[in-house]
């Protein structure tokens, strides 16, 4: 059974509708790489998953359960925590403040502040500086632990190398490939098509809202990949299930 | 003049007191209660049923009052002004406004006009005092007040740095969305905010029945003074809400050493001066802060 489980999902932006009835699956362990151009969806669809926006139809199910109608405080309880995309770090808090409320959830787990601190060393000097006083890569970290504090099972993260110098960004990938092979699921939108290839089990490329193509990393081109980011190629190119 | 500046910083802590839960609660959820002086005033008069009829000393009575205004915030967060904020900013102040009317009047049919006071429930502590050097006379119930206020201020400070709901609490009002992304239930931090806010409030009436007297329509000035010293203060700041207190009370303490009828108004000057200088002080400039006064500024 898959760990989550996407069915034909629809979300609407008041007319607009974002995300058009994407279905998809990801394993417990898996990494799938979400891409896409700008405006694809990409971020809605993971704010659908996190329970930021309410679909209109189709079902997000979650280790079994539907999460129809579940808010995003009740979903974070479940396992899923969202990196939002320009991280949202509440800025009048100390980074040590940010990463508390990361257990505000109450899930059982190992993550503590101390762990974050040695999984992102830059924070360790940092930790009672104010959010809005640290540097973008900062914040990033920061962010990143927020949402590992709270133990997660699957790990949604909104666009982590945005607004990020390219020796931050090193950093900051470092830091991910550690949490992928020590098992944590990830769901990951990123424009880097080459990053996101090289960390990921599955991609699947999104455009105008649906699923233009979707596979395993290893068995998909960047060719490929390119193809459907411009819209050139619409069909899967094996098995995500959904 | 030195006893006048100790009789002020003193009464200060009564205007942080009342202030605290109408700066606690703009501050959380961004919602002027102009119900807050009605609050306080049925919060003195709870006590005073207790104490006339029940025999229940106020002290005591507290034991009862506070937790039903928590109770009351709680319930009026989760029913009228979640409801209410839905719909606009504008709204939620439109709501505590009705509500201040429905609260002054229904006191007014069950207590009638009477003005009432709590003073005779706590024995000599509403005229004790201490004589401090310089013959400088401190009430007893002043400095009760004032110990009271900045416990309170400081506690509440505690509770919202060191304590996983303060600290949810503070998330919900930077960025409420964020919040529950990070798994803070928001509704349940409002509704805790607002319960926090009403037993400061209930506390608020609490001195106010035993310092001075009240009727059922007394809410608007308490409201007043609340209003003055959270903006003197800062809107939101805890610590500037006492310094909003003391000198609202102190530039009223001053007015009244002018001029017998300067009480008031000493405290309305402050209060517009203080305006005036963060409106300057927040971009507008001068010629934005005259169009901002004549009200050609959206």
């Amino acid at each position: 059974m898959s760990l989550l489980s996407v069915e034909d999902l629809v979300v609407r932006h008041g007319l607009l509708q974002a995300v058009r009835g994407v279905s998809f699956g990801i394993e417990r362990g898996e990494t799938l790489a979400l891409v896409g151009a700008n405006g694809a969806g990409k971020t809605t669809l993971l704010r659908a998953i996190a329970g930021a926006h309410q679909a209109a139809s189709g079902r997000v199910v979650f280790d079994g359960a539907d999460l129809s109608g579940v808010p995003s405080h009740e979903r974070v309880r479940k396992g899923i925590a969202l990196v939002p995309e320009g991280r949202r770090l509440f800025v009048q808090m100390t980074v040590e403040e940010n990463l508390l409320l990361g257990r505000a959830a109450g899930r059982p787990g190992d993550w503590s502040v101390e762990r974050v601190l040695e999984t992102f060393p830059n924070l360790k000097l940092r930790r009672h500086a104010k959010a809005g006083h640290l540097s973008g890569g900062e914040q990033q970290a920061t962010a990143i632990g927020r949402a590992l504090m709270s133990n997660p099972d699957l790990l949604l993260l909104d666009e982590v190398s945005l607004g990020l110098s390219p020796l931050v960004v090193d950093r900051v990938y470092a830091s991910l490939q550690g949490l992928i092979s020590s098992g944590t699921t990830i769901i990951l939108v990123e424009q880097d098509l080459n990053r996101a290839l090289s960390v990921s089990n599955k991609v699947i490329c999104m455009l105008e809202g649906r699923v233009a193509l979707a596979g395993d990393s290893k068995n998909v081109s960047r060719d490929e990949v390119t193809k459907a980011y411009f819209g050139l190629h619409r069909k899967g190119a094996g098995g995500v299930p959904a | 003049m030195m006893n006048q500046i100790v009789q002020g910083i003193l009464l200060g802590g009564y205007y942080a007191l009342i202030a605290c839960g109408l700066s606690f609660m703009f501050s959380v959820m961004r919602i002027i209660n102009l119900a807050h002086g009605s609050l306080a005033v049925l919060s003195a008069f709870a006590l005073w049923l207790l104490a006339s009829r029940f025999h229940i000393s106020p002290f005591l009575g507290l034991a009862i009052v506070l937790p039903l205004m928590a109770v009351i915030g709680w319930a009026l967060q989760r029913f009228l002004l979640e409801r209410s904020a839905r719909g606009g900013a504008l709204l939620p102040i439109l709501t505590t406004f009705g509500l201040a009317i429905v609260i002054d009047n229904v006191l007014f049919e069950q207590f009638g006009a009477d003005t009432r006071s709590l003073a005779p429930f706590i024995g000599s502590l509403s005229y004790d005092s201490w004589e401090w050097p310089g013959s400088i006379y401190v009430g007893k119930l002043a400095v009760i007040i004032f110990v009271t206020a900045v416990v309170l201020l400081g506690g509440l400070q505690l509770f919202l740095t060191r304590t996983g709901l303060g600290r949810s609490i503070r998330a919900t009002s930077e960025d409420p969305d964020t919040a529950g992304l990070v798994g803070v239930d928001a509704r349940r931090a409002n509704a805790l905010a607002a319960a926090i806010a009403m037993v400061t409030v209930g506390l608020a009436g609490a001195f106010l029945g035993m310092r001075a007297t009240f009727d059922p329509y007394a809410g608007a000035t308490q409201l007043l003074f609340a209003f003055e010293a959270a903006v003197i203060g800062g809107a939101g700041s805890l610590w500037g809400t006492l310094v909003g207190g003391i000198v609202l009370a102190l530039a009223q303490t001053l007015g009244a050493k002018v001029h017998p009828q300067g009480f008031l108004i000493g405290g309305h000057v402050a209060f517009l001066i203080v305006l005036f200088i963060r409106l300057y002080t927040s971009g507008l400039g001068l010629r934005g802060l005259l169009r901002f006064s004549t009200g050609k500024v959206s």
